[in-house]
Order: structure tokens, then C-alpha cells, then sequence
């Protein structure tokens, strides 16, 4: 009975998983694929070549590149340094300040993007790749905060002091102790605001304008139009990227865990 | 200017907040002594041990160490050092980086550095462990690092704050062997904090024994056990019984060691009891007994004066036996024996019609507060 | 620790102003403008009005918001579901294999939804794998496609936040000290009273984390539709985003939709308050961060533990394997 029981629970998660993977794996599939419609007609890249031809792509491609590198490093030193202040310290509307990332943290994204929206355009500031950034940083620096302060809680107290009482000072107790201990998580902050930036539609889509058009957009007005083989060759490239790096971020994440 | 007393603490208070941690607290820790500050927790032990390291700030009053006032030296500049209750070792160093911080701080040369190390782990034993991360070691090996990381600088004072709380049973106790000769080869100044009576009775050459904020009494373990200076010591410090009475007169001692002695009545008899308190006629007075302490015979047996009682339970302890016994008043009190299966004199059943008496001289006689 | 340091206090001072003006501010101007009236030139005009509220309580826009009320709700039943099943059958996994089936969840939560949402096609469309399915079983005898229609949309919301779902129940189901079920059992509870006596209300938090997670965005996804729906299936995130496109934009309408989309968060977060009560999660005693870092947590910390690549690692490796090194795996 128990054993039954145990069977159907795997082959049900089995289904869910391929339910989960199965339209990737398709889409992976067929990027490989000589035809261009969902048939099988074998094997070749030509899809590929053409998505790399394609200037459209490869402009959006890097300057979402470029975005999500200079957005995700400026999350990732704001949100370390609240991180650290919201955890480390005890001050008055420490309370108001955890409320307010929350409420970053929760608010929708598409209220996000169209109150920040609403903002640019009452102070004036043109619409493109400062906006974007402004947006994905702040998008992605609650992430780096979380991601951050569970690690900064179990982060022993004690060290520090004990830092302090072999003579460093705070200086030194965070160079040598704190931040060596904090850098995986950082650098999984940091990877996973790579991730948010390379993917956000909802926030980027009222705020980008018209001069620089990044990856995610690009396929929103793309797939807008259907199955195209070459949408199917990018999409391969961008979970393949999401795949590594996530794998990256939870290494990171499990080093020095002990 | 060279001090008997290696810390002074002067008039010391603490506050956080409007909470009060530490009222009017002096004490003075000789060179060379393992001083226990034992008590409940909350009872502001820990507190005097971040004083002195430096991690708080007196609200009032003066720490000294090595004769320097040091209120607001900050912990890194203050040469004493600290085994913490967790070791709070540094999960991303070795072994060896971890005894060697307190020298890389003071910017020692790499090469003395390592004689220091290696010579520091030797003595813990742990030589061969300097490669390994401390997630690797055991928990007296995490000890032992701990306590080396902190004597290779040398301090002036090495405070322990509750060392052993995340040891069994069986390593703790060997851990308070190693600390207690280790303190002896090193010759350097231990304050240990521990809530623990019996670990502060077998490791330390003096006892503090704190209870919410203030200290109730210093003094030898052998003092601290035999002659507790009031109820909170009495009672925190191992098991005693305690016996009302009344002051009926005083007499002339006839025991040396004791300046003075009264007839008293106790549990509804008279006795004649001894201290080296003074008291007056009619003063209400507590008798407090150690299990130990307390005599049992057959009642018939029984030379006046005694207290009339009855076997209630016992309790077998492997060495000795704990026989709880009910006085006809009502009080109940607590005997511990030497087991002895061929002892004619007692059965120890419950039930049993006991004469309770205790050694002379041995009872310490306190005013009761509460009357 | 208190701080006299300076260099703290700047930092303190940074994240109050970055919280002033990016957390308060918008939102603030959004509740604002909310009361405004349009203006075709301005985009807004600051005149008070309840105008766009009125405008929201007309039955076109009623029908909006509550079919797209039933496609999120759904959405979300469809998730919790599925979903709920599959976490607690992954939490009781073998410590062994548990950081890689996990790892097979958290992949797709990190994948843009979009190219999820995209890859669907390929499933849902004429002659696609599902119709091929069907024809299989003998179900249909030609071709069918699911494409453009609400089906497609309600499926596509379930696929991409399914992962949504499973990581906060994951997150709370693993936290759940099974010797409760043991003792439950012990106590004379058949599976199903354990189930609803003791392991539901422990792990409400994590079904109400979840359902916050997948509820919210399958009422705003608005690409959703665009990609699968084909003008059916429209969510209120598509009708937020009309407002600020459209030839003629209409902010106020826009800002309206919302604050109400904000007030259905509100609501959501007492419920979660209330899921946490239920499952005594929350001492009287716990500060606010604890409570703020179960909620979000979740989301955002749905890295679960690397598993290590070699077997000895695999071994060494402590038995609960928790999501993100952090938070979710509790708050003593």
C-alpha cells in the first residue's frame, strides 16, 4: 500500500516535470530543425546563423548585456550596503525602512513600471537607457537584499566580536571575517539580478522608449507573431544562459557553507 | 604602581536602556587567579565579561586592567582576550589562520607567526589539524582552537564565557580538566562565566556568585559551599535544607572554630547551634544543612536532642543514596548517604521512624530575612 | 548593534532616500494621479476627481476585472493544485536526489516566462503536441488547435508560475518537523485528519506565499494574452497597459486599475498574516523582519542549495537541503 502509494506520488512528479519541460525541450528541439515548421526534417543550424545575422537581435542582445551588467553591479552594491544596514544595525525607522522593501519587494511589477513611468516623465527624463537602468536596479536590488540578509542573520554575531577582540578593527573585522563570508551570496545576488534584468518585459516595456531596445522587448514584439525558428534558436541560447547561471548562483551559494 | 589585582572594576553599573544589568558592582581579580563568575542567567555575568573585553561601556564606575583605566578603549586595543560560547571560529580559515589572526592584527612577522602557531596548537594537541576548516573538528577540537586562537596573543586576562554549554556530558568534564591545567601552565588570569555550581566549584580558586545584577558573595568554592553568606548562595550552590528556628539565648561556644553559640529552638526542639554571626534573643534564624551533613538513626535509637521524622522516599545515586525524609512539623528535608548494603543501623524503607541530628559545628545560621 | 560609526549613519540615510524615492514616491504619484482627470496634452491634470473610479465601476470594465479575476483565480487553484502534491512529494524526497529535483524547479522559475509562455506554442497550436496527443488517444479524430483562446491563456498562467506555486510550499513543507505527523498518527489521526488537522495548517504560510506569488502576476502577465490569447483572455494587467499606450493615453484610468490591483495585494498579505497565525509560525515575540523575510523569501530565495558534483559531497551534504542558504528555511 505505502509502496503504491510512493509509485503514483514519483510518476505524478514525473508528469509534473514533464509538463514543466516539455515545451522547452520542444523549443529547443526545433531550433535545431532543416524545416521551419514543427515537423522534424533534420538537422542543422541554419536557424541559428540566421538569428545571428538578424542586427535587430544582436543590437537588442547587447544592450541588454550591457544593461543587465551595469544594472545588476549597481543592485548589487545598494542592496549589500541595506542589507547590511538593515541587519547589522539597530536605528530608529529601521522598522519603516524594512516596510518600505517590502513593499518593493511585493508591488506588483507592472506597478512598478508604470509608477516609475509616471515619475520619469513628470521630472523629465527622457525615456532609454538611463530610465531602464534606473528601473532595473530598482527592480533587482531588493532581491540582492534578501538574498543577502538571510545569509548576513546567520552570519554569527560572535565573529565579529571575536575579530574585534583579537585586535581587528571594525574596518578590518569586516575586510577579513564579514565580507569573505558574504561574498558567495553576493555574487549570487548578483547573478540573479543578471537573470531579472535579462528577462523583465513587464517593468521595461513602459519605460524603455524608442532609442535602445533591449532582448526581452525585441522577443515580446517578435513572438507576438507566433513560432518563428529563429525565435526558437534564441530562446535555446537564453535558457541555456539562465541554466548556467543559476547553477553558478546556487554553487556559490553552497560554498563555504560549513 | 605593580597591583595585586590585575582587573579592578570600581563602582561599576550597567543600563540598557532603563533595564539595569549591573548595580554598584566592585570587584577585583588577582593575577594569576581562575576566578568563576557563576549565577542564573540574566544575573549580569555576561555583562561584567563584555566590560571587561570592551564590547560595553560602564554606565557608571571604572575598569581597570593592569592598573590602566580603559572605559573607552575599544575591545582590539584592551589585552585580553575572549573564548566564546559558540568559538565563533571563522568558518572560512583553517586552523591555523584562525590562531594566527591576533598576530596578523599586531602585524607579527610571518615566520614568528608560525613558530607561535604551531607551537600554540601543540600545546592544545591539534598539530596535525592546522590544514583543516573548523566545520571539519569536533566539538572539543573547535574548543581547543578556540582557546588557543585567543592565549597565543598572550592576554593579560583570558575570559571564557560559558566554554563547555555545547558539550556532552562526558567531554565536558574532560574539558574542565584541560582548561584548569592549561590555566596552570600558562599562569595566566581566567575569568570563566559559567551557570553551572558544580563546574565553578571544581575549576576555580575563586567563586562570584551574581544574582540579578549584584554580587552575593566571593569567596573559595570551599567557602562559597560551607559558609554561604546568605539564602540566594545557600540555595543556588548545590542542595540544602533549611531548618526555622528562634534564638533562645546565648551560650558559650564549645567548639574552636566558632566565636559564637546559642541555644536555639528548631523544628519544635532545642538545640544548641553555632556561628560566627551575632545574634539576639527572639531573632528569627534559618538552619541550613547540606544533604550531607545530616545524621539518621532508628528513632528509638536516638539520643535527644533530634528531629522525629518518617522515610517518605530514597533515591539511589549509584555512590550515595538521597533519603527524603518528613519531619512530624511538616518540613521535609533531604539526607544524602554512603550506600552501604550491609548497614545494620538503617533500611532506609519508606516509612521507616527516623531520628534526624547533624554534626555539630557544621550548620551555618542565618538571620531569616523574611520574618 | 548600536552604531556611532559615521560612515553607517550615510549608508542609513542612502537607503531612506533610496526608499523615499523609489518605494514611496511612485506609488504615492500613482495614488495620486488616481484622482486626477486626463488631459491630452499633459497627461494629467491636477483636478480632484472620483471620475476614473466611476469610470471602473461600468459593467465593461466590471466584465474585465472579474474574467480576469476567474482566469487568475483559476490560475491559481490549477497551481495549488498541482503544485501542492508536488512539493510535499519533493520535500520527502531522499536527501540524495532532492537538491536536484529541486534544482529542476528552480531552473524554470528563473527562466524568462515569456520564452516559457512562448515555448507553449508549440504544445498548444494546430497540430501540436497536444493535438497530436488527443488524436492518439482517439479523443478527436483531426487536428485541433488551443491556440487564441481563454483555454490557452489559462494554461499558459499555469505553466509559467506553476514553479511560483511550488517553491514557497516547498520551502514550508520541509520546515515541517515530521515527528508532528508521526505524533499525529501516534494520536489515533488517520492520513487525512493528519493531513488537515496538522499538515495543512503548518504549511499555510507557504500556500499563501505561493498563491500571493502566482495570484498577483496572472492578473498582470499582460503577454500572456498577447502571445496565446489573440485578443481573448485579457487580464487586468492587459487593460493597465491599454491605458499607457493607447493613441491617447489615460493615465488616471491606468493609476486607478492600480491602486486597486495594489488593495487586492493588501488584502493578500492579511490573508498571509492570518496564514501565519494559523500556523503559530509567528511568536508575540518575532520582530517584523521575520515576518517580512517569510513572505518574500520565497520568491526571492528560490536558489536551493547547489548540490556538490562529487558523491562524497553528496554525503557530507546535511540532510535538509534548504531554498536559497536563507530565509525560507526559517526563522528559529
Amino acid at each position: 500500500m505505502a509502496r503504491k502509494s510512493q509509485t503514483l506520488g514519483w510518476l505524478y512528479s514525473f508528469m509534473v516535470y514533464v509538463f514543466m519541460y516539455l515545451p522547452i525541450v520542444v523549443v529547443i528541439i526545433f531550433s535545431f530543425n532543416k524545416g521551419r515548421f514543427a515537423i522534424w526534417t533534420g538537422f542543422d543550424l541554419k536557424w541559428y546563423k540566421l538569428m545571428f545575422a538578424n542586427k535587430e537581435i544582436i543590437n537588442a542582445a547587447l544592450n541588454s548585456l550591457f544593461l543587465a551588467v551595469s544594472a545588476s553591479t549597481l543592485a548589487t552594491i545598494f542592496g549589500s550596503i541595506m542589507a547590511l544596514v538593515l541587519t547589522r544595525y539597530r536605528f530608529i525607522g529601521r522598522r519603516i525602512l524594512n516596510g518600505g522593501v517590502y513593499l518593493l519587494t511585493i508591488s506588483p511589477d507592472i506597478v512598478m513600471g508604470i509608477s516609475l513611468l509616471i515619475i520619469f516623465i513628470l521630472i523629465q527624463i527622457p525615456l532609454g537607457f538611463t530610465t531602464l537602468l534606473i528601473s532595473h536596479v530598482v527592480l533587482c536590488t531588493p532581491f540582492v537584499v534578501v538574498t543577502l540578509m538571510g545569509r548576513i542573520q546567520k552570519l554569527d554575531e560572535d565573529l565579529v566580536a571575536a575579530a574585534r577582540d583579537l585586535g581587528a578593527s571594525e574596518v578590518q573585522a569586516f575586510v577579513q571575517v564579514v565580507f569573505p563570508l558574504l561574498l558567495p551570496a553576493i555574487a549570487a545576488g548578483w547573478l540573479l539580478s543578471f537573470t531579472l534584468s535579462m528577462d523583465d518585459v513587464l517593468i521595461s516595456f513602459f519605460v524603455q522608449g524608442s532609442g535602445f531596445e533591449i532582448l526581452p522587448l525585441r522577443i515580446y514584439s517578435m513572438v507576438k507573431l507566433g513560432v518563428k525558428p529563429d525565435i526558437n534558436a534564441l530562446s535555446t541560447i537564453m535558457f541555456v544562459g539562465t541554466v548556467i547561471l543559476v547553477l553558478a548562483a546556487q554553487f556559490l551559494l553552497k560554498t563555504r557553507r560549513n | 604602581m605593580e597591583s595585586e589585582y590585575i582587573i579592578e572594576l570600581k563602582n561599576i553599573s550597567k543600563y540598557f536602556g532603563t533595564t539595569c544589568a549591573l548595580k554598584t558592582v566592585d570587584l577585583s581579580i588577582r593575577n594569576g587567579e581562575f576566578i568563576t563568575l557563576l549565577g542564573p542567567s540574566g544575573c549580569g555575568k555576561t555583562t561584567i565579561l563584555r566590560l571587561i573585553s570592551g564590547f560595553e561601556q560602564p554606565s557608571g564606575g571604572n575598569v581597570h586592567i593592569g592598573g590602566e583605566l580603559v572605559n573607552n578603549v575599544p575591545p582590539e586595543k584592551r589585552h585580553v582576550n575572549t573564548v566564546f560560547q559558540n568559538y565563533a571560529l571563522f568558518p572560512h580559515m583553517n586552523v591555523f589562520d584562525n590562531v594566527a589572526f591576533g598576530l596578523k592584527m599586531q602585524k607579527m612577522p610571518k615566520s614568528e607567526i608560525k613558530e607561535k602557531v604551531m607551537q600554540m596548537l601543540s600545546i592544545v594537541g591539534l598539530q596535525d589539524l592546522a590544514g583543516r576548516k573548523p566545520g571539519e573538528l569536533s566539538g572539543g577540537q573547535q574548543q581547543r582552537v578556540a582557546i588557543a586562537r585567543a592565549v597565543v596573543n598572550n592576554p593579560l586576562v583570558l575570559l571564557l564565557d560559558e566554554p563547555f554549554s555545547a558539550l556532552d556530558f562526558k567531554l565536558r568534564k574532560h574539558m574542565q580538566l584541560e582548561i584548569k591545567h592549561l590555566q596552570r601552565r600558562l599562569g595566566i588570569t581566567f575569568v570563566f562565566v559559567t551557570h553551572d555550581q558544580e563546574e565553578a566549584l571544581a575549576m576555580s580558586d575563586r567563586v562570584v556568585v551574581m544574582n540579578q545584577g549584584s554580587i552575593e558573595q566571593i569567596g573559595s568554592p570551599v567557602e562559597i559551599y560551607e559558609e554561604p553568606s546568605n539564602m540566594f548562595v545557600a540555595q543556588f550552590v548545590g542542595d540544602i535544607n533549611v531548618l526555622k528556628g528562634e534564638i533562645l539565648e546565648t551560650i558559650t561556644s564549645d567548639l574552636p572554630d566558632s566565636n559564637h553559640a546559642y541555644r536555639a529552638e528548631v523544628e519544635g526542639q532545642i538545640f544548641s547551634v553555632h556561628s560566627d554571626r551575632k545574634f539576639e534573643k527572639g531573632d528569627k534564624i534559618n538552619i541550613l544543612l547540606r544533604p550531607e551533613d545530616l545524621k539518621l538513626e532508628e528513632e528509638h535509637l536516638g539520643q535527644s536532642p533530634f528531629l522525629a521524622g518518617e522515610i517518605i522516599e530514597t533515591v539511589y545515586k549509584g555512590a550515595t543514596v538521597d533519603i527524603a525524609i518528613r519531619l512530624d512539623t511538616g518540613l521535609e528535608l533531604i539526607a544524602a548517604e554512603f550506600f552501604n548494603e550491609d548497614d545494620e543501623d538503617i533500611d532506609y524503607t519508606p516509612g521507616e521512624r527516623v531520628a534526624v541530628t547533624w554534626i555539630n559545628g557544621w550548620e551555618v545560621v542565618l538571620l531569616d530575612e523574611d520574618a | 548593534m548600536k552604531t556611532r560609526n559615521p560612515l553607517i549613519r550615510l549608508f542609513i540615510l542612502a537607503v531612506a532616500i533610496w526608499l523615499i524615492i523609489f518605494a514611496l514616491i511612485p506609488n504615492f504619484f500613482l495614488l495620486a494621479i488616481s484622482f486626477f482627470e486626463p488631459d491630452k496634452h499633459s497627461y494629467v491634470i491636477a483636478d480632484f476627481t472620483l471620475n476614473n473610479y466611476e469610470r471602473l465601476i461600468t459593467p465593461s470594465f466590471i466584465t474585465i476585472f472579474t474574467d480576469s479575476l476567474w482566469l487568475a483565480i483559476t490560475a491559481t487553484a490549477i497551481c495549488l493544485l498541482a503544485g501542492y502534491p508536488f512539493a510535499y512529494i519533493l520535500a520527502r524526497a531522499s536527501a540524495r536526489f532532492r537538491p536536484w529535483l529541486l534544482l529542476l524547479i528552480v531552473i524554470p522559475f528563473w527562466t524568462s516566462s515569456l520564452i516559457r509562455t512562448y515555448a507553449l506554442i508549440n504544445i498548444l497550436q494546430n497540430n501540436g503536441l497536444l493535438s497530436k496527443l488527443l488524436e492518439f488517444l482517439h479523443l478527436t479524430s483531426e487536428p485541433v488547435s488551443f491556440m487564441y483562446s481563454e483555454f490557452a491563456v489559462l494554461i499558459g498562467l499555469a505553466y509559467t508560475m506553476l514553479p511560483f506555486m511550488i517553491l514557497p510550499i516547498y520551502a514550508s513543507v520541509e520546515k515541517l518537523d515530521t515527528r508532528l505527523i508521526d505524533a499525529a498518527n501516534d494520536l489515533g489521526a488517520g492520513s487525512l485528519r493528519t493531513f488537515w488537522h496538522v499538515i495543512l495548517p503548518l504549511t499555510a504560510p507557504g500556500i499563501m506565499s505561493g498563491c500571493i506569488l502566482v495570484f498577483l502576476p496572472a492578473l498582470t502577465l499582460f503577454y500572456v494574452p498577447d502571445v496565446l490569447g489573440g485578443g481573448k483572455g485579457q487580464l487586468l494587467g492587459n487593460y493597465i497597459q491599454m491605458q499607457f499606450t493607447k493613441p491617447i493615453p489615460d493615465w488616471p484610468l491606468g493609476a486607478a486599475t492600480s491602486t486597486i490591483l495594489t488593495l487586492v495585494l493588501l488584502l493578500l498579505v492579511l490573508g498571509y498574516k492570518w496564514s501565519l497565525k494559523v500556523s503559530s509560525q509567528r511568536s508575540e515575540f518575532d520582530n517584523a523582519d521575520d515576518d517580512r523575510e517569510q513572505k518574500i523569501s520565497s520568491r526571492f530565495q528560490a536558489i536551493p542549495q547547489a548540490p556538490k558534483i562529487s558523491g562524497l559531497g553528496a554525503r557530507l551534504m546535511p540532510r535538509k537541503q534548504r531554498i536559497a542558504g536563507s530565509a525560507t528555511e526559517g526563522n528559529k
